[in-house]
């Protein structure tokens, strides 16, 4: 049987950047196109690699440690037009923990250098003098609809979010962007920055099907319906997840 | 307590101890590694402080000194991987294991790369003592390497058997790129994460050859025999062969590291090593609390693997494997604080080469529905999965579901480990912990 459709996932620097599991949220995207027969090809880049514009309909960015992070940021930055371009051309992109961090314009380290991001959302970061650590809820907010995503976080980055970029979400138990404001994550069009790992998709299965849609539609330049999943395990492991929050640990 | 009534209650005990002290150090190994040490260093001659698993903080070992040490002529302390600054302060020992350092627990201890650092300012700071300690350091960790280069005092050990490598770095692998120059390493040969015969292809980094190592190793599923090299008296290298109940090449570097200290202690102290003595009470040392302990259960068997990291586990999973027929799988996941609260974990462990071999395969623990994620992602067939979140009920499913005669195969965390071992003592399976041989 071939799949009638298929999603090219362009997985930045996963030898590098993939920390708090991040292989988990590549593995949502894979099940949840096959269950539907979709398939999915991968590109794997790493350093010193060049993606080939147009060519790629996803893109995701996971976490990495400090020294790794430093590293692909030098590397990154010969990519930033042809990523720009496919965010404005409307391909999905994911940058998750350290990804929204390199995804904004600026990283200030703890040591006052400034790294530069890719600035594909219009956000800063800079060092704070602690972790934030812990169960991390929110209500996000998507193309309109709202809903309960649960995870996990765990970083030292301080992000401030500027005019042009909405936060995904706002935090219901936990720290977000900089323990301050209440907002969790950026949104631009079809681009979204998070801090949310435990990984993120599978147990907000929503999320990745509007990623995957997203993908899709800047495929086919249509919308392509994805069948209904019976997502119970999804739904038990949220809501565990959410009641463990909610308990002062 | 002892410590807030005296702060400096471990330094002045240490410096009691007519040889001083020894620590070791790491994610994975540590209590396997310091059992084995003890009954190296007994045999020798030496009468022993040590503190036992589970206490391996400060304040474990002020405790195991003021009740050990007035008749103990050396400590041997098993220190965790975030205590070992304050532990190495206060001890000032003499020999400092350091073996692997591997992802585990990020919500505690941040990045690996923040405890290299932490590590390095540690050997700096023993280094200007009036007579540093001698350093036993694994070849086949680049970290650790990293951390040895350029000094001297270093006993360096390794596998140099390369029959049981592994295709590929495994996915949780960590040192990936050079500490030197930052270029992506090049491993040869790899046995465990990121363990292996490494090199830089820019700059002159490279596995330093070990003085202690492993030339042969045969693994059986219930544990293994070794041939070891080390210098002998006249510099000249000497082979020994070892045999050992603990399974897993895991487990070869436990028993590399524990001899290479052990020959390092008496390379200092003068005092010979009794190497045949040494190997003979390896053979008898058995594998530690939850590492590969079998438990009888009627009819049946219960192997507890203790569940702590993506590595740990990986070398579980092959234990596992190399056992023939069908298998059935009990694992429990918690998320309290000693097991650590992020569970991402779990999804960097290669449990795929498991699917083909399970005839049953039940999840447990509070965070089992995260596993059955897990497992569903994972593209396993979930009409052989259970999900049952109470230990005693999922241990009474998993036992249903393996045929007399076997071994259900139970991968914990530290936590869900307790709360299996209690149900097993209180169905009188198995003696309480803590009156168990160390
Ligand atoms: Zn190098």
């Amino acid at each position: 049987m071939s799949a009638t459709h298929t999603v090219r996932l362009c997985h930045l620097y996963p030898q590098l950047m993939n920390i708090y599991a991040d292989r988990g949220n590549i593995a949502v995207f894979r099940q949840r196109l096959a269950w539907r027969d979709i398939g999915l090809e991968i590109t794997e880049i790493g350093l010193g690699d060049v993606i080939e514009p147009v060519q790629h309909d996803l893109y995701y960015l996971g976490g990495g440690q400090d020294r790794d992070q430093n590293l692909v940021a030098k590397d990154l930055i010969a990519n930033a037009a042809t990523l720009q371009a496919a965010a404005n051309a409307g391909a999905a992109q994911l940058y998750v923990c350290g990804g929204i961090q390199l995804a904004g314009h600026s990283y200030v380290t703890a040591d006052g250098t400034e790294l530069a991001g890719l600035g594909i959302l219009d956000l800063t970061t800079e060092a704070g003098g602690s972790r934030l650590i812990g169960d991390l809820i929110i209500d996000a907010t998507v193309e309109g609809m709202s809903q309960r995503v649960v995870g996990y976080e765990n970083h030292v980055g301080r992000t401030h979010l500027g005019p042009n970029c909405e936060p995904l979400g706002q935090v219901v138990s936990g720290h977000g962007n900089d323990g301050e404001s209440g907002h969790e994550g950026a949104i631009l069009n079809h681009v979204i920055g998070t801090y949310l790992h435990g990984p993120l998709l599978p147990k907000n299965p929503w999320l990745a099907d509007i990623l995957l849609a997203w993908a899709l539609e800047h495929r086919y330049k249509k919308e392509v319906a994805l069948r209904p999943l019976d997502d119970l395990v999804e739904a038990r492991a949220h809501d565990i997840a959410s009641a463990r929050a909610s308990i002062k640990r | 307590m002892l410590l807030k009534l005296r702060p400096n209650a471990v330094a002045e005990y240490a410096a009691g101890l007519p040889h001083g002290s020894m620590l070791v150090s790491a994610t994975n190994g540590k209590t396997t590694t310091t059992r084995l040490l003890a009954a190296a260093t007994r045999v020798a001659g030496y009468d022993l402080v040590t503190n036992t698993e589970g206490s391996n903080l400060e304040r474990g070992i002020a405790a195991a000194l003021l009740k050990g040490s007035r008749c103990a002529d050396l400590g041997l302390f098993e220190v965790d991987e975030a205590a070992l600054a304050s532990v190495a302060a206060s001890t000032r020992p003499q020999v400092v294991v350091l073996m692997n350092l591997f992802r585990d627990q990020l919500d505690r201890y941040g990045e690996l790369e923040t405890l290299v650092d932490k590590w390095r300012d540690v050997l700096d700071d023993l280094q200007a003592q009036s007579e540093p300690p001698t350093l036993v350091l694994n070849a086949d960790d680049p970290n650790i390497a990293a951390l040895g280069r350029g000094r001297r005092n270093v006993v360096w050990f390794g596998v140099d058997d390369k029959s049981h490598a592994i295709g590929n770095r495994e996915h949780a692998a960590d040192a990936t790129t050079c500490r030197h120059c930052g270029a992506p390493l090049n491993h040869r040969v790899v046995l465990v994460g990121h363990l292996g015969h490494w090199d830089c292809p820019n700059c002159d980094s490279t596995r330093p050859t070990p003085a202690v190592s492993a030339t042969k190793i045969d693994l059986t599923p219930h544990g293994q025999q070794m041939t070891l090299r080390y210098p002998g008296p006249a510099g000249s290298p000497v082979e020994l062969a070892i045999a050992s109940p603990l399974p897993g090449v895991h487990n070869s570097y436990n028993i590399v590291a524990a001899f290479a200290a052990s020959w390092a202690l008496a390379d200092r102290t003068s005092r010979p090593q009794q190497a045949p003595a040494v190997a003979r009470v390896m053979a008898e040392t058995k594998p530690a609390f939850g590492r590969g302990e079998v438990v009888d259960v009627d009819d049946k068997q219960i192997q507890l693997l203790l569940a702590k990291n993506p590595t740990g586990v990986n070398q579980n999973v092959r234990t596992i494997l190399s056992n023939p027929g069908e298998l059935n799988v009990l694992v429990l996941l918690n998320d309290r604080t000693a097991d650590g609260q992020d569970v991402s974990w779990i999804w960097d462990v290669d449990w795929e080469p498991l699917d083909s071999r399970l005839s049953s395969l039940t999840l447990s623990g509070d965070r089992a529905w995260d596993l059955a994620l897990r497992f569903r992602y994972g593209g396993f067939d979930m009409d052989n999965v259970t999900v049952s979140p109470d230990p005693t009920k999922a241990l009474d499913i998993a036992l249903a579901a393996t045929p007399a005669g076997n071994t259900l195969y139970a991968l914990p965390t530290y936590t869900a480990m307790l709360d299996l071992r209690g149900v097993l003592t209180q169905r009188g399976h198995t003696a309480a912990y803590w009156s168990t041989d160390r």
